[in-house]
């Protein structure tokens, strides 16, 4: 339905030769906008319900005391559910070291809830399937789990700011709770406020992926980024940190690309290294962590998001 | 009434003040708003910010942010 409206568009309305290439780039583009908008008003609507029944409050208790592995599996799995932005990291995790939620299981919840995120899954679920939307968030749990459990085995609480363990604040509070027409009611709010943060992005993402869809040639990129050049990946790493925050953005022009060549471990590990490692999210951490901590957290994600998209460019 | 709103101090932190100073004015009730962005406070109530306290009793925490019309009613339910 979405296809035929971008058809009829592009060769009705505005009336562009078939297949010529400025048509070819507008279908693409109408097509792709009108549909992560949709998506995404749709999903982020429906987890804006599911998390209201997940408060971090929840999550803490059930995480408290819990055995390293099944900790951090639990971890990783809440760390979808619960809301969690990275504004709050710093409060997040001084009241997981205060319940006894050790290290390595808040470690795997602090990479999870980023990096398997409503809008980045919406997006690789539109625009490249399901199926590598469920790699992706498979191998996004493993890395959490695997990462968190590394943590946790070199007993690094050395390395957390001395403040955080002399904070004692009890149970904290709960909002009243919620009936269902309130919850959807903030659904709906959270629904328009990402919305409005991400559109422009969207828009202007859309746009190049439809000018690289329409202009690049077909196999410009699997001389640079295909599965034969070993560098794609750690380069596709390195580009990811910076980025954070904009997968919104970042997903359309990587669709693009992966259509020209850039292969699937390479757009895997991308979407990560944006998601996971991120450097706000490093600067706002520094106020709980010290640097060596820090750096151990960066150079193991790093490791690991690499390896994974290396073992993807290999058996897909 | 006493109003405090949570925050270490991000963009988010700052309109939930600005939300609650519109509600407090709109209803026209004397009512203190205090900034609290001491960790230790914060975390007495709620690990999500930014949170809104009234009278003691936590209201809302984390995201989305209220609208005014919200916290008008949030209010009204402690007054």
């Amino acid at each position: 339905m979405l296809k035929d409206f971008a058809e009829y568009l592009t060769y009705s309305v505005i009336k562009l030769e078939h297949g010529s290439r400025l048509a070819d780039v507008l279908e693409f583009f109408v097509y792709d906008t009108l549909k992560i908008f949709l998506l995404l008003s749709v999903i982020i609507f429906v987890v804006s319900i599911i998390r209201s029944y997940f408060p971090p409050e929840k999550t803490k208790k059930m995480l408290s005391h819990k055995k390293e592995f099944i900790g951090n599996v639990l971890a990783a799995l809440l760390g979808i559910v619960t809301p969690f932005c990275s504004c709050s990291a710093v409060p997040l995790f001084i009241g997981f070291v205060e319940a006894g939620v050790p290290l390595g299981v808040t470690f795997s919840f602090l990479i999870s809830s980023p990096m398997v995120n409503e809008i980045a899954v919406v997006l690789l679920w539109g625009l490249f399937g399901w199926k590598i939307t469920a790699i992706y968030i498979s191998t996004g749990l493993l890395v959490s789990i695997i990462a968190g459990l590394i943590i946790g085995r070199l007993r690094l609480e050395k390395w957390v700011e001395e403040y955080v363990y002399r904070i004692r604040t009890g149970q904290g509070q709960e909002v009243s709770k919620q009936a269902f027409r309130e919850r959807l009611q903030y659904a709906r709010w959270n629904t328009g406020d990402i919305l409005k943060k991400v559109w422009l992005y969207i828009i202007a993402a859309t746009g190049i992926g439809g000018f690289i869809h329409g202009y690049v040639p077909q196999d410009f990129l699997v001389r640079y980024a295909g599965p034969q050049n070993p560098f794609a990946v750690p380069v596709a790493v390195a580009l990811g940190v910076p980025l954070y925050s904009n997968a919104a953005g970042v997903i359309p022009i990587v669709y693009a690309l992966m259509e020209k060549g850039l292969s699937t471990g390479t757009v895997l590990a991308f979407m990560m290294a944006v998601t996971a490692l991120s450097l706000p999210e490093m600067i706002i951490l520094r106020k709980v962590l010290k640097v060596p901590l820090l750096a151990v957290f960066a150079g193991i994600m790093t490791v690991t998001i690499i390896v994974v998209g290396y073992l993807f460019n290999a058996i897909l | 009434m006493e109003i405090k709103v949570l925050g270490p101090g991000c963009a988010n932190c700052h309109k939930m003040e600005e939300t609650a100073r519109a509600a407090v004015k709109e209803l026209g009730i004397a009512a203190t708003i205090e900034k609290i962005s001491d960790m230790q406070e914060i975390l007495k109530y709620t690990m999500s910010t930014p949170g809104l306290v009234v009278n003691g009793k936590l209201k809302h925490s984390g995201k989305p942010l209220p609208p005014v019309a919200k916290v008008k009613a949030l209010l009204k339910e402690e007054a």
